[in-house]
C-alpha cells in the first residue's frame, strides 16, 4: 500500500469516527444538558416552561427540610431570598447539604412544580458555597433583595435563610 | 525557623532549575545533570520542612493554622501538608524536580538527555515561580492562633492521603515525557531510539495516574456516602483526559519504537498529554466549575495557570510545527496489521479524550461567553451530565475492546483477517455465552450486554494469546514468556475486568432508603437488616453517631456499624459507611439523618454494588501491567539487547496461518 493511500485511509477512518462520535454527542447532549436557573428565574418564567433538566442553585431555606409521610424522601426548599423552589430527593444527600447552606439540585419538575432532583451538590468546604448558589443570590440581590455577601459566601439579610 | 529554611531551599531549587535549563539547552550537559540532582534535593528538603511544621503543629505558619489541628492523628498531620492548594503545589514542584533528578541519574549520556533536562528545568522554574510568588506555603502569621482550623474532614482518609501524590506522579510524570518530546524536536531526532528511551517514562507516569484516579474513585465510593465511584464530574474528567491521551501514547510509542512509524503523531500525543495535565490542574484549581469535588479556589491563580498552560503548550506546538515536516515517515504497512490495529487504538482513545473534553469544557466556554455578554445569560449556565458521557464513550470503549485481542495477535506490516478471526472463535463463543448469561440474570439492557460481551471477549482473547505464545511448551513456557508480553496481557485483562465490573455495577446496582426505629428491620438483596439503635462514640477529633445493624444472610448474623461523624473544629460532618464484602459484590450500609417529625427514627440507606471490586481490581491490574512493561524496559536498556529482544516477537507467525507470517519477519 502506498504512502498516500495509507494516509487517506487513516484520515478517512478518523473522519468517520469523529462524525459518528459527534452525532452521538449531539444526541447525548439533548438529554444530558441541564441549564442553570435561579429560583427567581423559575418564578418569573413560570415553572411549566421548564420541561428539560434544570439546575437550581441557592440556599436551603431554614426549617424547610422534611422527610415526608413515609420517611423515604428528603424534601427541602431552595431560596434566593426572593423566591423558593420545592425540591424532593430520593436518597441520602451529601453531608454538606445543611439548612442555611448553599446547594445545587439538578433534575426535572413534576406536574406540581416540585423539582425531582437526581443529583444534589454541595461543596466540600465549610466556607465556600457552590458558584451557582452564589450566583442565584447575587442576581436576586442585584434586583433588590436583602442579601449579605462575605468572601464567597452569601446569606439572606438577617444572616439566616428564611 | 524551620519554615524559613524551607522557603530558602525553595529559592535554591528555583535557582538550580534555572541554571539547569540554561546549561542543558546550551552545552553544559554534565553540569545540568548535577544541578538537577541538587535542585531535587533542595526541593525535597523544602517539602520536609513543611511536613515537619505540620507534624509539630507550628500554628505560626499560616498553612498549618488553616489546615491542621492539635487533635488530628499523625498520619493526617503529615498528609495535611499536601491536603491543600499551596502544599500540593510544593509537592508538584518536588515531583517535577525529582523526575529531572531520576533522569539525570539514569539516562544514557547524550544530546537527548541534556536537552530534556534543559526543558524540564524550564518547567520546574515555571512551577517554582508559581509556588513562590502566587501560592507560597511558607507564609508566617504575625499573630498565631492558639489552635488550627482543622483539615477538611472528608480528606481525613487513607485513600485520599495517598491520592494526590499518585495523581501528581502521573500528571507531573507527563512533564518529563513532554521534555523528552521537546528535546527530540529540538534535536530533530524523533526516531526508534527516542521512542525506546521515552516509553519507560510514559509507562511509569501513566501507571501512576491510573493508581491516582483509582484511589480517588475508591474514596468517592465509600467516603461520599452515596456509593458512586465515578460521576463524570469535571474534576474527575480533568484527570481522565490525560489518562486517555497517555494511554494512546504508550501504544503509539510501540509503533515508533518497533517500526519507526507514527513519529510525529507520537510526539504530538506526548505534548498533548502534559498540556491536558496542566488543563486538569487549571480546572481543579481555578474555581471555574461547580463540582462535587470543588474545594476552596482562587480565580487569579487560575488565570496564571492558564497563562502557564498557554506558554508551555504554545511553545511546544510551535516547535512541533517547525520540526514535524522534517521527521521521517515510517515504513509502509497494511491497514490489517499490528500497526493498523494500534492506529485504531489511538483513534478510539484520542476521540474519547476529545469527547470528554467537549463535555467538560462546553459549560465553561458558554459561561465565559455569557459573562462577556456575547450570548444570553439564560443560555450561558448549564451542565453536561452522565448520559452524554455514557452515550458517547460506551461505543468507543466497545470498539477499542473488540479490536484488542486481534491487535495482540496480529503480526507487524501485514496480517490476514480471516485466520485471525477463526483462531479467536473460542473467545467469541465464550463472550457471547457470558453476555447471554449476564442478560438473563440482570435484565435485558444493551449497555450491560455489550459491556460483558467485550469484557469477556478481551479476557478470553488475551488468555488465548498467552496460550498461543507458549505453544507446546506448556506451563513452564508460559512462565518464561517475556515480561513485556505479561505486562501487556495483565493490563489488557485488567481493562476487560474493569469494563465487566463497571457495566455490571452500573446496570445492576440496587439501593433503597429505609426509615427504621430501633427493633425494626428491612430486607434487601437476600439480606435482613435489623436496626438496633444508635450510640454516641468519641473519636480522636470527632464525635460519631454509630448505628448498630444486625445483618443476616444464609442463617449467619453479623454486626454492621455505619457512622455519622461530626467534626466540631470544622463544623462539618462525614458519613462513614459500613461495607460487607461478599463474593458477588458489596453490601453497603449508610446511616442517614434522623426523621424530623418522628422520634428516634433513622433513615438507613442500603445498597448492593455487584462486582464493585472488579472495577478497582481491573484498574489495579492495568497499573500493574504498566509497571511490568516498565520493568521489562529497564532490564534491557542497552540498544543492542533491545534489537535482539524484539526480533523473536516480530518474527512470530500469525496464529492460524503460519504462512502469513512471512512478511512479518522483515
Amino acid at each position: 500500500m502506498r504512502k498516500r493511500s495509507q494516509r487517506l485511509w487513516f484520515i478517512g477512518a478518523a473522519g468517520v469516527l469523529m462524525a459518528g462520535a459527534v452525532t452521538l454527542g449531539v444526541i447525548g447532549l439533548g438529554g444530558a444538558v441541564a441549564f442553570f436557573q435561579s429560583p427567581s428565574d423559575i418564578a418569573n418564567k413560570g415553572v411549566e416552561t421548564f420541561k428539560q433538566n434544570v439546575r437550581v442553585g441557592g440556599l436551603i431555606e431554614i426549617g424547610s427540610q422534611s422527610h415526608g409521610a413515609d420517611g423515604k424522601l428528603l424534601t427541602f426548599k431552595i431560596t434566593d431570598c426572593k423566591h423558593t423552589v420545592p425540591v424532593v430527593f430520593d436518597g441520602i444527600p451529601p453531608d454538606m447539604v445543611v439548612e442555611g447552606k448553599g446547594v445545587v439540585a439538578e433534575g426535572k419538575f413534576d406536574v406540581d412544580g416540585t423539582l425531582v432532583a437526581t443529583r444534589v451538590l454541595a461543596k466540600h468546604d465549610e466556607n465556600y458555597m457552590p458558584k451557582e448558589a452564589y450566583d442565584s443570590l447575587k442576581r436576586a440581590a442585584e434586583s433588590g433583595g436583602e442579601q449579605a455577601m462575605t468572601d464567597g459566601t452569601m446569606t439572606c439579610g438577617d444572616g439566616s435563610a428564611t | 525557623m524551620i519554615i524559613e529554611l524551607g522557603h530558602l531551599l525553595a529559592f535554591l531549587a528555583l535557582g538550580a532549575a534555572a541554571a539547569q535549563s540554561v546549561l542543558g539547552l546550551t552545552s553544559g550537559g554534565e553540569a545540568a545533570r548535577r544541578l538537577a540532582v541538587a535542585g531535587a534535593m533542595f526541593a525535597a528538603l523544602s517539602l520536609l520542612t513543611l511536613i515537619i511544621s505540620f507534624v509539630r503543629l507550628d500554628f505560626s505558619v499560616e498553612l498549618v493554622a488553616a489546615h491542621s489541628h492539635s487533635q488530628k492523628p499523625l498520619l493526617y498531620r503529615i498528609a495535611g501538608a499536601w491536603g491543600n492548594h499551596e502544599g500540593s503545589m510544593l509537592l508538584w514542584c518536588v515531583i517535577m524536580a525529582g523526575y529531572g533528578a531520576v533522569a539525570a541519574l539514569t539516562m544514557r549520556e547524550g544530546k537527548l538527555r541534556d536537552r530534556a533536562l534543559g526543558v524540564q528545568g524550564l518547567l520546574t522554574v515555571g512551577s517554582f515561580l508559581y509556588l513562590l510568588f502566587v501560592s507560597s506555603p511558607f507564609t508566617r502569621l504575625v499573630d498565631p492562633p492558639f489552635d488550627g482550623a482543622g483539615l477538611n474532614p472528608l480528606l481525613q482518609d487513607p485513600a485520599v492521603a495517598l491520592h494526590p501524590p499518585f495523581l501528581y506522579l502521573g500528571y507531573v510524570g507527563m512533564s518529563f515525557v513532554f521534555s523528552l518530546a521537546a528535546a527530540g524536536l529540538i534535536n530533530g531526532e524523533i526516531d526508534r531510539d527516542w521512542a525506546r528511551r521515552t516509553r519507560p517514562w510514559a509507562l511509569g507516569a501513566w501507571s501512576c495516574l491510573t493508581i491516582g484516579i483509582a484511589l480517588g474513585a475508591i474514596w468517592a465510593y465509600y467516603e461520599l456516602g452515596w456509593g458512586g465511584w465515578w460521576f463524570w464530574d469535571p474534576v474527575e474528567n480533568a484527570s481522565f483526559m490525560p489518562w486517555l491521551v497517555s494511554a494512546a501514547l504508550v501504544h503509539s510509542l510501540i509503533v515508533t519504537e518497533k517500526r519507526g512509524g507514527m513519529a510525529s503523531w507520537t510526539v504530538f500525543l506526548a505534548v498533548l498529554a502534559f498540556c491536558l495535565s496542566l488543563l486538569g490542574t487549571f480546572l481543579v484549581r481555578s474555581g471555574v466549575l461547580t463540582s462535587v469535588h470543588a474545594f476552596a479556589v482562587d480565580p487569579a491563580r487560575g488565570t496564571i495557570l492558564l497563562i502557564g498552560l498557554g506558554l508551555a503548550g504554545g511553545a511546544a506546538l510551535a516547535l512541533f510545527a517547525w520540526r514535524a515536516p522534517q521527521l521521517k515517515a515510517g515504513p509502509e504497512f497494511d491497514p490489517v496489521s499490528r500497526e493498523g490495529a494500534l492506529v485504531l487504538n489511538n483513534l478510539f482513545l484520542s476521540v474519547s479524550a476529545a469527547l470528554v473534553l467537549v463535555g467538560t469544557v462546553t459549560p465553561m466556554v458558554l459561561q465565559w461567553l455569557g459573562e462577556a455578554q456575547m450570548i444570553a445569560p439564560e443560555a450561558a449556565s448549564m451542565s453536561i451530565g452522565e448520559p452524554y458521557f455514557q452515550l458517547t464513550l460506551a461505543p468507543m470503549v466497545a470498539f477499542l475492546l473488540l479490536f484488542m485481542p486481534l491487535a495482540q495477535a496480529a503480526p507487524w506490516r501485514k496480517a490476514e483477517m480471516t485466520p485471525l478471526m477463526k483462531w479467536l472463535l473460542p473467545s467469541a463463543v465464550i463472550a457471547v455465552v457470558a453476555a447471554l448469561i449476564a442478560l438473563a440474570m440482570g435484565g435485558w439492557g444493551v449497555f450491560l450486554g455489550f459491556g460483558v460481551l467485550v469484557g469477556v471477549w478481551v479476557v478470553a482473547g488475551v488468555v488465548q494469546d498467552i496460550l498461543r505464545r507458549a505453544g507446546a511448551g506448556g506451563w513452564r513456557r508460559i512462565l518464561k514468556l517475556p515480561l513485556t508480553v505479561w505486562g501487556m496481557a495483565i493490563a489488557h485483562i485488567g481493562m476487560g475486568i474493569f469494563v465487566i465490573g463497571a457495566t455490571v455495577e452500573t446496570a445492576a446496582r440496587t439501593e433503597q432508603t429505609f426509615p427504621l426505629a430501633p427493633g425494626q428491620s428491612a430486607e434487601m438483596a437476600g439480606w435482613k437488616f435489623e436496626f438496633q439503635g444508635v450510640t454516641i462514640v468519641d473519636g480522636p477529633n470527632y464525635i460519631a453517631t454509630r448505628g448498630d445493624i444486625l445483618a443476616t444472610h444464609d442463617g449467619r448474623t453479623e454486626l454492621l456499624q455505619p457512622e455519622q461523624r461530626s467534626y466540631p473544629v470544622s463544623e462539618m460532618g462525614t458519613t462513614e459507611v459500613a461495607i460487607r464484602k461478599t463474593l458477588g459484590g458489596d453490601v453497603y450500609v449508610a446511616l442517614g439523618d434522623q426523621l424530623r417529625d418522628q422520634d428516634n427514627v433513622w433513615r438507613i440507606r442500603i445498597a448492593h454494588h455487584p462486582l464493585i471490586d472488579w472495577v478497582f481490581g481491573g484498574a489495579a491490574l492495568i497499573a500493574v501491567g504498566g509497571f511490568m512493561s516498565l520493568a521489562a524496559r529497564l532490564r534491557r536498556r542497552a540498544p543492542a539487547n533491545a534489537e535482539a529482544a524484539t526480533a523473536p516477537e516480530a518474527a512470530a507467525p500469525q496464529p492460524g496461518a503460519p504462512e502469513a507470517g512471512v512478511g512479518a519477519s522483515a
